[in-house]
């Protein structure tokens, strides 16, 4: 068991490894200065407390939307609709900002509640439409994100928006600023409410009795039947407090110092996003954090080498790809790994002999 | 080391040499990716023209061996000579194309088609580039069972005939197909001793006509009734080839288990108390609209443990699952201690003290990449003594997993160990703890030693008993006649969703009688016993 999981990890950063070194291979092939840009791509986060504050602000949305995902695939329950449960958080908490008017200190935390609450409320939407009618949750809800999108554009278009800059939001009032914790970068509050939302992910899975059942239904759906467990219950639930964080991530990015109006017209990705982490972090919220430091600080030395070299963007995009791909391939390294138990049980089979 | 397969100490040298030796495999090893080693050190000679009976309990390894001779898994240690010659066996495909056949317990055959047309199955006589030949197929199908003398008509459809002849048409379809070496897995377990005969007489014309039969059994009778030499696993390894008219059925269970089995259990007699269940008029159909349960009543009282035999697919499966509330769509009525559980859920039925072993373990009985204290808690975690309102009482469970792991004697690292990486007996073993440690008053047990070691079996089976004599309701369903004999005081038949008899005097039966009931040819028209009123 425990060379298993040793195993699995092992896979894990070799798949890392190879992927970084696929995206090193195009960066030589579409570069006129590869080595700048690789050497860019790893060093620039370290280069400023900037950039390494940059590093850790972005890790914020994706701890949320990550923990989001690993309770509902927990419980299996392939609910993609955490991209637009974020974004409708990030609106509801521009409205709440906007419209209530309420004093420092409450406005925030009124704003990430109501931003919650909204992104429950369009998380169980597909929930609830496979109890009812049976539909798969993975296509209603990868379907109903672009409802949230232009839900919400529709709503900034006509309420909240600030006719002398475009599609954008009136001016968030300072009150509802989440405020910075480390001086001269962007680090928020906001992380701290990150980090306590991973490890009370981690509590509600793995230590109290509703995270029992979600996990028991996704690892065997009929086991869980059979042995009592309300199998609608784990469905509403599962999905319902995916929503919740979602939304409250949403939330929490809009108030950050990085946004100072609502000027959401796109999908932000970190629902997709939210997949790779939850992947990378086999499903346990505790290791969230870590998954979301990596692809942060993939994407800010990516942003950094997009800034100062010819290489774009996007050759991030092709090394998550990768990693993806090899973690979730079960037949990767199967040789391997089945010699290593072979191995192993071999050598516990002359252990045997000799005792 | 010593007991490899070619030092048994009575094996007859003299015999071996007049026959040629078609297959050898030597010192296989084969490790599933899980851990599970489940051929340690086995070797295996088949000659030409013999049946050669591979027998050991459940779990020994005689089906991993075989699979790896007929290409399904590869071997991680050991050599495989043909004829003389060293080769390895890729595919099935492979092993087919070496004259190696394979007809496996559950049949591989198309309900929809025909006979002919399931023999012909992926080697088709074509007319053309495309299409089939179909007459030709038919044509070749009756002379390859004319060939072999198998009576049987090859334009009926599989769907519509008996499973003993759907076990012919696997034969059939093996040979059509040019197997000399044919392997037999556990060909009996699904037939009632009348077909069984037949099979046999079968099989014996088979081998005079110079075919090799592996024939893979754990019935020690039918070993010594058909087959010339045995080859006997344990735990993963050869004890020896033996002349199977040389060695005592009692030796053969000795090298077989490892010491002697006790085939009946000191019983005392059972004191039935009230009835804790009662169903009435019970009709179920399954997905397809196939009436499976036909209007059965029955009660079952508590201290008492009422067995009920049959060839798998009668209903069993759709009667259990209704008595447990995983299938809510029946007519009649079912009350459990006079509640009637029409409306209640699974979880309520379990609250009225009802344990169930699941017939498929791995499909409901547990949850393999969990490990074994999240598998023993499912059907207990919301109780007082484990949970609070929200958060689980991780000390006690964990105290009580390990408790369990020793009273159930579960072989494990931890309890932190996968259940996934478990052998099939301790899994079973993990779902009986499970059930078990609720403290029940009715335990439906389907299957629940089936696949599962001889020491695992024995032990769940004395519980069983210790349950009864505790003044619990058990219902029995099981495939092993010996298991229902040997448990039930009472003792019902099933057949196509009826009771075909019931028997309240289980010594008194022979398995010939219950052999005619599970077939459907005898039926009892007045049955006593099923109701107390």
């Amino acid at each position: 068991m425990n060379s298993a999981k040793r195993f699995d990890m092992f896979r894990m950063l070799f798949s890392v490894l190879i992927a970084l070194l696929i995206s090193f291979v195009i960066i030589f092939f579409v570069s006129e200065e590869p080595v700048t840009a690789i050497t860019t791509l790893i060093t620039g986060p370290f280069k400023s407390k900037r950039n390494m504050g940059n590093v850790i602000e972005s890790m914020v949305p994706l701890i949320f939307t990550g923990t989001g995902v690993c309770i509902m695939f927990s419980a299996n329950q392939i609910n993609l609709a955490t991209e637009g449960g974020f974004h409708l958080g990030g609106l509801v908490a521009a409205a709440v900002a906007l419209k209530l008017g309420l004093p420092a200190g409450l406005s925030p935390a009124a704003a990430i509640c109501l931003a919650a609450l909204a992104g429950a409320a369009f998380c169980t939407i597909p929930a609830i439409m496979k109890i009812k009618t049976g539909s798969p949750e993975l296509v209603s809800s990868l379907m109903i994100n672009y409802l949230s999108l232009w839900l919400c554009t529709f709503i900034l278009m006509y309420t909240l928006q600030d006719p002398s800059v475009g599609s954008a939001s009136y001016k968030l009032p300072a009150e509802s600023e989440l405020p910075v914790i480390v001086k001269g970068t962007n680090i928020h509050v906001g992380l701290l409410l990150a980090l306590l939302v991973a490890v009370l992910g981690y509590v509600f899975l793995y230590k109290t009795r509703t995270g029992y059942e979600l996990r028991l239904t996704g690892e065997n759906e009929s086991f869980a039947r059979y042995s009592g467990i309300n199998i609608v219950k784990v469905v509403l639930i599962s999905q319902m407090v995916g929503g919740i964080i979602a939304g409250m991530g949403g939330g929490v990015e809009l108030l950050s110092p990085i946004y100072s109006r609502f000027s959401w017209t796109a999908l932000l990705g970190y629902g997709w996003d939210a997949i790779i982490i939850c992947t990378l972090a086999k499903k346990n919220p505790l290791y969230t954090p870590l998954a979301a430091l990596f692809l942060a600080y993939l994407r800010t030395g990516a942003s950094i080498m997009a800034r100062y070299t010819d290489v774009t963007l996007e050759i991030v995009q092709i090394t998550q790809g990768i990693i993806i791909l090899l973690v979730v391939a079960e037949q990767f390294l199967s040789g391997m790994k089945h010699r290593m138990i072979a191995k192993e049980a071999k050598a516990s089979l002359k252990e045997g002999e000799v005792a | 080391m010593e007991t490899c397969g070619q030092s048994g100490p009575e094996r007859v040298e003299v015999a071996c040499l007049e026959n040629k030796t078609v297959l050898q495999m030597n010192h296989i090893m084969k490790i599933y990716s899980n851990g599970v080693v489940a051929n340690e050190d086995v070797s295996i000679e088949l000659k030409k023209g013999e049946i050669h009976a591979l027998l050991g309990e459940n779990g020994a390894g005689k089906s991993t061996l075989m699979k790896v001779l007929f290409g399904i898994e590869s071997p991680d240690e050991g050599q495989i000579l043909l004829d003389g010659k060293e080769t390895q066996i890729r595919s099935p495909q492979d092993a087919i194309s070496k004259g190696i056949g394979m007809v496996h317990q559950h049949f591989m055959l198309v309900p929809s088609l025909t006979v002919a047309e399931n023999i012909i199955l992926g080697v088709e006589p074509r007319k053309g580039l495309y299409f089939i030949d179909m007459e030709k197929a038919v044509q070749e199908a009756e002379e390859i069972a004319k060939k072999y003398n198998f009576d049987i008509d090859v334009r009926a459809k599989v769907e519509e005939i008996p499973v003993g002849i759907k076990q012919k048409v696997e034969i059939l379809k093996a040979l059509y197909r040019g197997a000399d070496i044919l392997i037999l897995d556990e060909p009996t377990a699904v037939l009632t001793p009348q077909e069984t005969d037949e099979l046999f007489i079968q099989l014996e014309k088979l081998r005079d006509s110079g075919h090799t039969i592996i024939f893979i059994s754990h019935k020690l009778d039918e070993i010594k009734r058909i087959c010339d030499r045995a080859t006997i696993m344990r735990s993963g390894r050869s004890m020896g080839t033996y002349e199977v008219k040389d060695i005592s059925t009692e030796e053969m269970s000795r090298l077989m288990v490892g010491r002697e089995v006790i085939l009946t259990f000191d019983k005392k007699p059972a004191t039935p108390a009230a009835v804790v269940m009662k169903v009435r008029n019970l009709s179920v159909r399954n997905g397809q609209g196939v009436l499976k349960v036909d209007d059965l009543s029955f009660d079952l009282r508590g201290g008492e443990i009422l067995g009920i035999a049959g060839v798998e697919g009668n209903g069993q499966s759709e009667l259990i699952d209704s008595l447990t509330g995983l299938n809510k769509s029946y007519r009649g009525n079912i009350y459990i201690k006079e509640t009637d559980i029409e409306k209640s859920s699974i979880k309520e039925i379990r609250e009225l003290k009802l344990a169930h072993i699941p017939e498929d373990r791995m499909t409901s009985g547990c949850a393999g990449n969990l490990n074994i204290l999240e598998n023993l808690f499912s059907n207990q975690y919301t109780d007082a003594a484990y949970s609070g309102k929200m958060l689980l009482k991780m000390k006690k469970i964990q105290e009580r997993s390990g408790e369990l792991i020793q009273e159930y004697l579960i072989k494990c690292k931890s309890y932190k160990q996968n259940v996934g990486m478990l052998s099939g007996g301790n899994i079973q073993k993990v779902i009986v703890a499970r059930e078990f440690s609720t403290g029940p008053d009715i335990i439906i047990a389907n299957q629940p030693t089936r696949g599962v070691d001889v020491g695992a079996a024995e032990f769940i089976r004395r519980r069983l008993l210790e349950f009864r004599d505790a003044g619990c309701a058990v219902l029995l369903v099981s495939a092993d006649l010996n298991e229902v004999f040997s448990l039930s005081d009472r003792l019902a038949v099933m057949y196509k969703g009826k009771f075909s008899g019931m028997f309240t005097n289980v010594e008194a039966v022979t398995e010939e009688e219950l052999g005619q009931y599970m077939l459907g040819l005898k039926h009892q028209e007045k049955q006593e016993g099923m109701i107390y009123e």
